[in-house]
């Protein structure tokens, strides 16, 4: 019966209706987004062909690449650990930023999920909007506050609390607290809304039990904060790990992160098999950790 | 025991601080460029008194307008498709449950779980690999499918929370399919609808990355020429412009809040 209803026709069968409206979907993104991942995956295993592009010879060379530097006069290969650098900058960046996130969200999801109605809509609707508002130009507006010539460094002079301008921007400080600022919103949401139904008299058997303030909150608060960890983590690991924008803009492009370094091999460098063996890397190690992130949420459900 | 001492055990001393404080980072630098958007002097650093300067230069560039326009026919078109094709799915998805259900919200969300990055350089791949040439076009097509997924979830959830059995009453009263899909189903998904399309539109106008790589020489959106214009160092200019995207994105989520309330009140 609940299918009927919602059919275009009567005269249209239910099974061709509902392929009707489900396969303009799911044919674009089958199109236009799965296969273009299975065409690079094969080019990942191709060589660079001379104006880019690439020439139909299977190689593992991209792969290879990464380690190792390839003597272009006895062909012999050396480690190089300049990728690697990279992609373990782009790891350990975007854990620093998810804990840090973690730290200031915990606390002001908490604080927000005990407000009163009306104020908890205002500080919601507060850190909604920079969810909505441009990654560039709040970019941007980092980069603007932490230049050399920027607010914080002038005021600081003019103060004569120092004499030279703090080294704010284009540097790793100012990529971690830009994929911070990025996706702090990120965050802060689901921890709330994984808050918002805390039955608060467990906090008072917890107390009558004599439980500390802290014992409360790490032993009673935080576990069913859980689904809202694992949900904010995955929503600022995943963007941060393959950001560009962060890194381009606030590193000044001295301190690269992997996501600038394949669009480097599509651009300017026209290795697109070494960028796509990158790619291929960083989608990798995206649904590894969603996987592992995933099995961990199921798991908690089991258990509670 | 009184609600003034459950109140009183709630509080962690310090978490009202840090919230203060976390909003307080949130906006400080949006909040300094937009005042230093309104700076007279042509440096950035040294305030030199209030004046529109930046924004006419803004509004007098041809370019900007250009893209400006881009973005908006582009996130208006991307949206709207990305919106239709998700009610279908959502429809689909939703009542279908059977067949596939699971497999079809991988593929759905799948836009979603790729980083950006690499949904970037796959487009570009795959435009040059089939021959599509770059520029409006391939802008569009690359829009449309990672809108579906933010457009798809808002409506999703609208359907799921919505009375199942009103379409069956209407069709016990006569009324055709069509019409109880145009007068009961789709009144009722219309805060889903809406949210979604919002969500898609300011999706598409916030794209950066993937845009830049299936753009080609011809075409060119808001942000990537703001990004043009940051290889020049900041200027007043790119101060003025952010301000104006900023405003127009504080406009959309007040009409969005506005749209959400008038839905919980009906």
């Amino acid at each position: 019966m609940s299918a009927r209803p919602l059919a275009l026709s009567s005269r249209i069968p239910p099974g061709l209706a509902h392929a009707g409206l489900l396969w303009p979907s799911l044919g674009i993104i089958l199109a236009f987004m799965v296969a273009p991942i299975a065409i690079m995956l094969t080019y990942s295993f191709l060589v660079p062909g001379a104006y880019g592009g690439v020439e139909w010879t299977f190689s593992t060379a991209a792969y290879e690449q990464i380690l190792f530097e390839r003597d272009f006069l006895d062909d012999s290969l050396t480690f190089t650990p300049d990728y690697l650098i990279i992609v373990a900058r782009s790891l350990t960046q975007a854990t620093v930023a998810t804990l840090l996130c973690l730290v200031i969200s915990v606390p002001t999801a908490y604080y927000i999920a005990t407000r009163s109605d009306r104020v908890k809509n205002i500080w919601l609707f507060l850190i909604t909007i920079p969810y909505w508002v441009n990654l560039l130009i709040r970019t941007i507006a980092l980069l603007f506050v932490l230049r050399d010539d920027g607010p914080i460094n002038s005021a600081l002079i003019d103060v004569g609390v120092i004499g030279q301008p703090l080294a704010l921007s284009y540097n790793g400080f100012a990529i971690s607290l830009g994929l911070i600022y990025s996706f702090l919103p990120f965050m802060v949401l689901p921890l709330y809304s994984a808050f918002e139904r805390f039955d608060f008299r467990l906090l008072e058997a917890a107390y009558d039990l004599y439980a500390s303030r802290k014992v409360a909150f790490f032993r009673i608060v935080l576990p069913v904060m859980r689904p809202g960890l694992i949900a904010g983590s995955l929503l600022v690991f995943i963007p941060s790990v393959g950001s560009y924008l962060a890194p381009d803009i606030l590193g000044g492009g001295k301190t690269l992160m992997i996501g600038n370094l394949i669009g480097t091999q599509f651009q300017a460098a026209r290795n697109w098999p070494f960028g796509a063996a990158l790619s291929m890397i960083l989608l990798t190690i995206t649904l590894i950790v969603l996987l592992w992130l995933a099995r961990r949420a199921a798991q908690q459900q089991q258990s509670n | 025991m009184s609600t003034a001492r459950l109140r009183d055990l709630r509080v962690f001393p310090g978490f009202g601080l840090l919230s203060v404080g976390c909003v307080v980072f949130l906006y400080a630098p949006i909040v300094v460029l937009a005042i230093y958007s309104f700076n007279d002097g042509r440096s950035v650093t040294r305030w030199a008194g209030f004046s529109f300067r930046w924004y006419q230069t803004v509004f007098a560039n041809q370019n900007i307008q250009t893209a400006a326009i881009n973005s908006v026919v582009i996130a208006v078109i991307a949206a709207t498709v990305a919106t239709v094709f998700a009610l279908g799915a959502a429809i689909a998805t939703v009542n279908g449950k059977k067949g596939g259900g699971e497999g079809a919200y991988v593929v759905l969300t799948f836009p979603l779980m790729v980083p950006e990055i690499v949904t970037a350089v796959a487009s570009l791949v795959f435009f040059v690999a089939v021959g599509i040439s770059l520029g409006f076009a391939t802008i569009l097509i690359a829009h449309i499918v990672f809108c579906i997924p933010f457009a798809y979830l808002p409506i999703k959830a609208r359907l799921e929370s919505m009375d199942a059995t009103l379409p069956s009453a209407a069709a016990d009263l006569y009324a055709s399919p069509a019409k109880a899909f145009l007068r009961i189903t789709l009144p009722l998904l219309l805060p889903g609808l809406v949210s979604g399309w919002l969500l898609a539109f300011i999706i598409s106008l916030d794209d950066f990355i993937i845009t830049a790589l299936v753009a080609g020489p011809g075409a060119t959106t808001l942000p990537l020429h703001i990004y043009g214009m940051l290889r020049l160092g900041m200027t007043p200019e790119v101060n003025a412009i952010s301000t104006l995207m900023l405003a127009a994105s504080t406009v959309l989520v007040l009409i969005s809040g506005l749209l959400g309330q008038a839905g919980r009140k009906h």
